[in-house]
């Protein structure tokens, strides 16, 4: 009996959209991340030359203003995911729970 | 004594194995040298604790159930629990250990600040929902949801206490060394404080008190570093890169300062350290913990939020904190030892280590009032950081290991509680003991080992058990131990351990960190051995996945931390 509830919001349309978007979106922010930091690190490793160049005529490098930048881009983000979910994903759920209970 | 310093120097950063391997390779940092009593600090740390033990006798008294011991109740908001979950990572270590490091080599220090901040939207895409929607008050409880109870539990529980006891040794030693250098008091009377304090918070208050610990030391600590920051940067004005060039133009190494240096020299340790701290995070259990504290998903999700701007804006303080230190004290020989002639090297002559570079810099903007401050804020945040651990130590003892294997479940809430109060007695007994016995050794390898066991054992099995259908008790097991045995087996024949602490000649695994190995083998071992279970357990397993499916997409039925 428990399997067939089961079974019943496997197939629910609305339970499957919520995944699929959700899972897409939360993967591509992971990804995202991945490739961001472990971009960083290889620039550390191969291109020290390039992360030393200069901004304009000033003292700041380029490493600096990357590793900031990905400090940052890591905060940006969590919040483009949160953002995404109360909105989108909160909502997807509680159509999904009116229409179950 | 050099040998004490670097010691001292490598417990102090406690960040992980290059790190110290970087600090403990240069030669002489100066001398480790007691302080007298320092009066300020020391009035001002016991408000602090007079403030908190009265915030824990509060929370004692609501304190009733096993909700209330371990997960505050579920109450604590998204805000709040973002605050203690900062509080949680910017340890000591991280607030004195990276600006030391930036205060050493500018640049590389960004790279570890970058590593310990880029798990965190890792746990919000794929962990802190999923967790909350399963969860009830560890992890175990979300490993084990559909795979058998006992085996699962078990292993889980391992996996929490050897990352708490490696992290809180870790933590005991550079206390004991911090307070002694801030405090000018014995190391070990400053080791017996932690302990009594951190037993008395848990035992008593439980995850309330502990939250609201971990709640005011992290608003002190980024209140303190905003002072400090605003501070450099208003003597250039406000202009970071006028603070940059006058750094390049103090600092021995010049320009090398503003690229990468020495730290990252090997790629494959470099990519391994990154996976341990990125991944690593996702399975420390005291951080996983705090997300049942909260009442809801929608609450976990914005708790990370939170949490991943708090720590990002404190890096970027450590960063500025550390070349303020290089521009506020480079030139100034009080904060140096002096050798022939008032001759000084600018880095390693730093009195009490680079590690210190933020609590001088606190002199050199604020006087001794704002050095108290500091110091003061850096022991409340030890003792906020080893709370949280002790706690998360005895709820797998208790909650895990008693209430579900040992007793089956049957077991009174009481009980339970009781159990749990008394293994945090004995956690705090335990860690008081090791950070006595501990107190010469190397210990800033304990860390990174934290990182690595819960990167490559904690954090596949709970990812895995809770994405992969085909996941099964057997595989999780085998593929766990698997993940921890070959983790430890890699950093003790490294060369932070086999050498350095052993006297071996060679280290018999060249990287400091196994995490790119033993994390593989983890995921590997869960997939081949889950494939090739085709026990009858396994596949009552794989059919129960579709209910915790639907309770860790949606959150339907999913346990209530208040209900009474």
């Amino acid at each position: 009996m428990a399997s067939q509830d089961h079974s019943q919001v496997l197939r629910n349309p609305g339970f499957q959209e919520l995944v699929r978007q959700r899972a897409r979106f939360a993967w591509t922010l992971t990804i995202a991340m991945l490739v961001i930091y472990f971009g960083f690190i290889l620039l550390v490793a191969f291109a020290k030359p390039l992360l030393a160049t200069k901004i304009g005529d000033g003292v700041t490098s380029f490493g600096i203003i990357l590793g900031l930048g990905v400090i940052v881009s890591a905060f940006v983000l969590t919040g483009i995911y949160v953002q995404r979910a109360n909105s989108r994903f909160d909502e997807l759920t509680r159509r999904l729970k009116r229409e179950l209970i | 004594m050099s040998r004490m310093l670097i010691i001292a120097t490598a417990a102090l950063v406690a960040l992980d194995a290059t790190l110290s391997a970087v600090l403990a390779a240069g030669p002489d940092l100066g001398t480790v040298q007691r302080q007298p009593l320092n009066w300020t600090a020391i009035i001002m740390f016991l408000a602090f604790v007079l403030g908190t033990l009265g915030i824990t006798y509060r929370a004692a008294a609501q304190t009733k159930s096993a909700a209330d011991f371990y997960a505050a109740g579920g109450g604590i908001t998204g805000f709040q629990n973002g605050l203690a979950i900062a509080g949680d990572y910017m340890s000591a270590a991280s607030f004195l250990g990276i600006s030391g490091l930036v205060f050493a080599s500018g640049f590389d220090g960004l790279i570890y600040s970058i590593g310990f901040l880029v798990g965190w939207p890792i746990v919000l895409f794929l962990i802190a929902e999923r967790l909350r929607n399963l969860g009830k008050f560890t992890f175990s409880d979300v490993a084990s949801f559909r795979l058998d109870q006992t085996q699962i539990r078990i292993l889980s529980a391992v996996g929490t206490l050897v990352v708490v006891a490696f992290y809180l040794i870790a933590q005991m030693v550079g206390a004991g060394k911090l307070i002694e250098l801030l405090f000018g008091l014995d190391y070990l009377y400053a080791v017996i404080i932690v302990g009594v304090l951190m037993i008395v918070y848990v035992a008593f208050g439980g995850m309330k008190a502990t939250t609201w610990v971990q709640i005011i030391k992290a608003c002190l600590l980024l209140a303190g570093a905003t002072l400090m920051s605003l501070i450099v940067l208003w003597r250039f004005g406000f202009s970071p890169e006028a603070m940059f060039a006058e750094a390049v133009k103090i600092h021995p190494r010049g320009d090398a300062i503003m690229a990468p240096g020495a730290l990252v020299a090997d790629p494959v340790s470099a990519i391994s350290l990154g996976l341990a701290l990125m991944f690593g995070t996702a399975g420390l259990p005291h951080i996983l913990m705090r997300f049942f504290t909260v009442s809801d998903a929608q609450a976990a999700r914005k708790s990370v939020f939170y949490a991943t701007g708090f720590i990002a804006y404190f890096y970027i303080l450590t960063f500025i904190i550390g070349f303020g230190a290089i521009t506020f004290l480079m030139n100034d020989p009080n904060f140096f030892k002096l050798g022939a002639g008032g001759a000084y090297d600018k880095v390693r002559d730093i009195l009490g280590g680079t590690n210190m570079a933020a609590i001088h810099l606190a002199t050199a903007t604020g006087g001794s009032l704002f050095l108290g401050f500091i110091s003061a804020v850096a022991f409340a945040t030890i003792l906020a950081v080893v709370a949280g651990l002790t706690l998360s130590g005895a709820s797998a003892v208790s909650h895990d290991l008693y209430a579900e294997v040992i007793a089956r479940g049957r077991v009174s809430e009481q009980k339970e509680v009781r159990i749990s109060k008394i293994s945090a007695i004995a956690i705090g007994i335990v860690a008081i003991i090791l950070g006595y016995v501990f107190e010469n050794q190397n210990v800033a390898f304990m860390v990174g080992l934290a990182f690595a066991v819960a990167a490559s054992c904690n954090f596949p099995v709970l990812l895995m058990s809770v994405l992969w259908k085909g996941t099964t008790t057997r595989g999780a097991l085998i593929g766990g131990l698997l993940g921890l045995v070959s983790a430890v087996a890699m950093v003790v024949l490294s060369k932070a351990v086999w050498v350095q602490t052993f006297g071996f000649a060679r280290e018999l695994f060249p990287y400091d960190n196994p995490a790119i190995f033993s994390m593989p083998i983890a995921f590997l071992g869960i997939w081949a051995i889950s494939k090739f279970d085709a026990s009858s357990r396994a596949k009552a397993e794989i059919a129960s996945f579709d209910a915790q499916y639907i309770r860790s997409e949606t959150g339907i039925g999913a346990a209530a931390a208040h209900a009474h």
